[in-house]
Formats: structure tokens, sequence, C-alpha cells
């Protein structure tokens, strides 16, 4: 099911997580999330572009710990956890944010 | 927080009841086909082959002809009819098809057909059937609303093994080009990176270093994750979710605070860096041997005397139940130790030997109760006693906490209740069936929630942790109220030259 954004087509897989992570642009994120009801902030992008730094450094998107703490780091203590992620991705950070962030989504038994 | 689920979340009942029939009620639910990039490295065909119903039968012929057990399963069924009310998924979905019986005879009916001499002669007198596009669809769907989990087996007065039967025909349809999506990416993961997630060596070593400061800011020793340590004692082989996911991550902590506490030499090896073994739950014995073959390499590579296993159902039923014919001669290792051994049986002992201190009042903000993942109660063993698999948990949590309550004897032990999430259905594609699977034991868990006051369920499966971290909110619990076994013994054992042991010698000076 191709994802329509600004008069650009890009393909995604069955769930809507983007095929080819290279094609991804911001404007997608925020596509993404209208599609969920949703829209976003400043805090999100922090997440966001998080995200994508990892990946581009380690081919995967960072587990769970790894990304509370760099948060943590990044909005102060009191943000780098779980709870605040979730708050922000209810859909779940592992999962929602990768999506936003053009990652393919994270398998296993996670 | 839940999203708004697209189907009816079922009700909490204050007893179990065994629901009404409602035909085709998961007619619906069917996971993604795995496309031709997940399906060719397996070595399975790419989509649905041209003569795939001959292809099929032939499968099933050579399955029944390479495991007797499942020969037997499809021939002695006299419907008797002890299973139906006995799966999860049936008492979620109240779907006939996913009573046990049903299930199986979705198999059962074609195997008949041509595999036995009144099925090839007079089907309609015996219940046979050809093997048309219905029943192919019918398999998909209800072979995967099987999560593998025996419970059926344990009630059938013949031992009959649904969960055999569903990989049996999992492997059928992989044979023909209708795999799973889900598990098959995840294996062929395992095959080139080693792990289910796809998590590279290096992420793995900047993942494991986090781990090693937040231990030491938590407590002041410095405990170590060691990775590709030639010459250590022990592999660790563990579920990367355990690397990955929440609240499992807490229970990795717990075994290397242990290990580490015990002065213990161990490593991790980013080889074999998933316990988790999928070529199971599709009955591949190609497929799993391949996985678990990495296990020998790594310890071969890396010189270990022991092979200890972390929390993961599936995989300890693999490493109990077939490691040593699948993987082995394991004649390499220091025979002194079980081959392969369970963390639990490693803290376990190491209580027992007094070895290490616990403070049970770390864990009094929680009243915990114990679910027995489905693999690791009905199809291994820990310890050297009968039950050592339900006692050897139980007994860990015992040590570490101070408010430990049952949930019903039905719903544990033995009888004990599947996640909802087991056997590769773990995936969002299948949220509806794995929210309805879970309905025993959310109806178990609440009982012991309003008795006793619980307030967290433990459990050693990643599988376990994952799925009910998703669906517990569903029930109206909070996700959270999952917790590893070895995160209790995080929270509660006292390292030497931590902060906790100042602190507890101050409170016994005062």
């Amino acid at each position: 099911m191709p994802l329509e954004v600004n008069g650009k087509s890009y393909e995604t897989d069955e769930e809507g997580y983007l095929a080819n992570i290279n094609e991804w642009e911001p404007g997608l994120a925020d596509a993404m999330a209208e599609a969920d009801g949703t829209s976003l902030g400043d805090n999100h992008w922090e997440v966001i572009n998080f995200l994508r730094e990892y990946y581009e450094e380690y081919q995967i998107a960072p587990a769970v710990r790894v990304l509370t703490k760099a948060i943590g780091k990044k909005l102060g203590k009191d943000k780098g956890n779980s709870k605040y992620l979730y708050e922000l991705f209810p859909y779940g950070p592992a999962k929602q944010a990768c999506k936003y962030a053009g990652l393919p989504k994270p398998t296993g038994c996670v | 927080m839940a999203e708004q689920p697209a189907f009816d979340v079922p009700e909490l009942k204050p007893y179990p009841v065994i629901p009404k029939l409602v035909e085709d009620t998961m007619a619906h639910s069917q996971p993604f086909v795995a496309k031709s990039d997940f399906q060719e490295p397996l070595g399975f065909p790419g989509e649905l082959v041209d003569d795939w119903q001959d292809v099929a039968i032939k499968k099933m012929g050579e399955l029944t002809d390479r495991y007797r057990s499942l020969q037997v399963f499809l021939d002695s069924c006299v419907k008797c009819g002890a299973c139906t009310d006995k799966c999860h998924y049936y008492l979620g979905t109240t779907d006939p098809k996913n009573m046990p019986v049903a299930r199986q005879d979705l198999f059962r009916k074609v195997y008949r057909r041509y595999y036995t001499f009144a099925g090839k002669h007079m089907p309609w007198l015996v219940g046979a059937e050809d093997l048309t596009e219905e029943v192919l669809d019918d398999w998909y769907k209800y072979f995967h609303q099987c999560s593998q989990c025996r419970r059926c087996s344990v009630y059938c007065p013949y031992g009959i093994d649904t969960a055999e039967i569903s990989m049996a025909a999992r492997e059928v349809m992989d044979s023909i080009g209708k795999g799973q999506k889900y598990c098959n990416e995840i294996i062929g993961k395992v095959h080139t990176i080693g792990n289910n997630l796809g998590l590279p060596e290096p992420a793995l070593l900047d993942t494991l270093e986090g781990l090693e400061e937040e231990i030491e800011e938590d407590t002041g020793v410095a405990v170590k994750f060691p990775l590709d340590q030639k010459g250590a004692d022990i592999l660790l082989v563990t579920p990367s979710a355990d690397f990955f996911a929440e609240p499992h991550v807490d229970g990795l902590i717990g075994y290397a605070k242990v290990l580490h506490e015990a002065g213990l030499s161990w490593t991790l090896s980013s080889h074999a860096s998933e316990a988790a073994n999928f070529g199971m739950f599709i009955g591949s014995y190609e497929n799993m041997r391949k996985v678990a073959l990495r296990i020998r390499e790594a310890a071969l590579d890396l010189g270990v005397k022991r092979i200890v296993f972390g929390e993961c159902g599936h995989a300890w039923r693999v490493a109990y139940s077939f490691l040593n014919t699948l993987a082995g001669p394991f004649d390499f290792l220091d025979p002194q130790y079980p081959v392969p051994q369970h963390i639990c049986e490693v803290t376990h002992g190491l209580i027992q030997d007094g070895k290490l201190r616990l403070n049970k009042s770390e864990n009094d903000d929680m009243v915990l109760t114990y679910h027995d993942s489905c693999n690791v109660a009905r199809a291994s063993r820990m310890g050297d006693i009968p039950g050592g698999q339900f006692e050897i948990p139980r007994a860990i949590i015992r040590a570490s906490c101070n408010h430990f309550y049952d949930m019903p004897a039905d719903t544990v032990r033995e009888a004990t209740y599947c996640c909802g999430g087991g056997g590769g259905l773990l995936t969002d594609d299948l949220i509806e069936l794995r929210v309805k699977g879970a309905l025993p034991r959310m109806e178990a868990l609440q009982q012991v929630v309003e008795d006793h006051g619980v307030t967290h369920m433990a459990a050693i499966c990643a599988i376990c942790k994952s799925q009910f971290a998703k669906v517990l909110t569903y029930y109206g619990f909070q996700m959270d109220q999952i917790v590893s076994v070895h995160q209790l013994v995080s929270n509660a054992i006292i390292l030497t030259g931590s902060e906790q042991e100042k602190e507890a010698e101050l409170s016994e000076a005062a």
C-alpha cells in the first residue's frame, strides 16, 4: 500500500512501514502521524531524530534502555523512561516511533 | 494505554465459563503471508507452487513417515471431547475450529483421504476430505491460531499433541510456498545476523556497555556483560528480547548480577546471540537445527565449559529436549553440569548454597504471582526432581520477595494457560487473537488481584513478557504489571561492595 505525500508516492510494507529507508523525509513522519490522528511536536522529533542517527550508525533501532538514556540526557532525567516515551508514542516507542522515522519494524519477541 | 481495538475485548467474568460455540468468529484472522524474500533463504518456495496439492500430500506422507508420533496422533483420536474446552483460543474466541480436536481434524481429514484405506475408498464414511483451496485456507488460518502450548494434550487420554500436528501443518504449508511472514523473516535474521531482532554485534556491544553503566550507577559495583570472551567458563544464551525490551532487560541485569556475585566466569556470544528457535514453531527440523548449531559453534569457538540459557520458554524446550540430538554431542563441555542448564537452576543452586544475599524487602512494593510458561511447564523440566520446572522459579521468587500468591490451581503448573502469544503468533497482525487468547490467564490474574491484592505477575519467557506487556492494557491492567523473575532477584540481591550492602550494614548496626 503506497503512501502519498506531497505528490510523491512511497512504497510501504503490509503494516505501513517504509519499504526503503533512504526515501524518508520529515513530511512522511507528519503524514503518518496525521493518519494515526495525532501530530508531532519537538519532543517527538527528538526521539525520531535519535532513532535515525542510531540506525545510521548501527543498522538497528536502539534498545529501549539505550533510547531512554539518550532521551534522558537530552530532555532531562524525568523524561528518560519508557513511561514518557509511551506518552509520546502510545502504540509503543519501538514500533510507532520507528515507523515514523522510516525504520523497519523491530522483529522478534518484542 | 492501548489503542482503540477494532474488535470486542472479552469481558472478565468472576469465574471461568465454557462459552457457547459461535461458528467462524475467527475466520477472518490470519497472519501476513511471507514473501519470497523471507521464504527462499529458508529453503522454501517463494510463492504458492502450481502443483501445490500434490506437493502438500507428498510432504504429509513424508512427515508421517519421519515422525511416528504424528501418525499415531492422526490415527488414534476417538473423538471423546476431553480437549474441547481446554484451549485458551477456543475459550477466548468461541470459534469451534479452535477446539483442539477440530483443529487436528483439519489436518486429519486430509490425511485420512490420502493415507488410509477407508478414506481412499469411502471418504464419506470416515470424514475424509480432499485437499482443496478452501481446506488450505482453513489450515493457514487455524494452524496460526494454535500457540503449540500443549495444554490440550495434558487432558487427552491418548496424549495427542496438537502442537505437533500444528507444526506439521505449517511445515507442509512452507513446503508449498505458503509460509508465515513473522516467523520466517525472523528465522532468516538468525541465519544471517545471529538473532531474531537482527541486532548486529556493534549494537549489541553498545547496548551492553549501557547496561554496565546503569548497574554501576545503581549499585556502585562494576558488573560486566562480557561479549565473545574466549576462555570463559559459561556461555550464556538468552533471547535477544533481553537486550532490547522491557521487562526483559531487567531480567538480563539480574542474570549478570547473579553471575558476578557468584564469581562465575561467563560470556555472551555475538554469533549465538539468540536463545529462541522459531524453527520449532514452523516444524522445520532443518531450520531448527541450523539455528541450534550456532550455539554449538559459539561454544566451541569460545572454549566454554558450560552452556546456560536465559529466560525463554520455547528455547528451553528446544534446549532441554532436543539440543543434544540437534547439535550434539556436547562431550567437550564439563560433565559435572547439566547440558544445557537453565539460569533459574544456576540461581536456585546458588541460593541453596547460601552464596547469594537477597533483601526481600526491596520487592515490598509488589505482591507477586507467577505465570508458568507453556513450553517450560509442559515440554521440559528443571533441576533433578519431577516438577522442578514449577518449584524452582517459585523458590527463586519466594527467596526474593515477601509476598507471593499462586493463581487458581487449574491455571498453573502443568495446567497453565498460554499467554496467548506463543508458537510464532506474537505479531501485530494477530492482535485480536492474542487479546482473546489471553482471556483465561487474565481471569486467573484478576482472581488473585481481588483475593490477595496481587500487583505483578512474573514470568520466565520473552514471548510471555512481550505478550502481557501488550495485552494487559486491554483488560484494564497496566503494561508494567508483568516482570521478569530475575528482575526480582536483581532488585533484592546485595552485591558485595555495593551501596545496598553499606545500607544494610548501617541498618543492622542501628
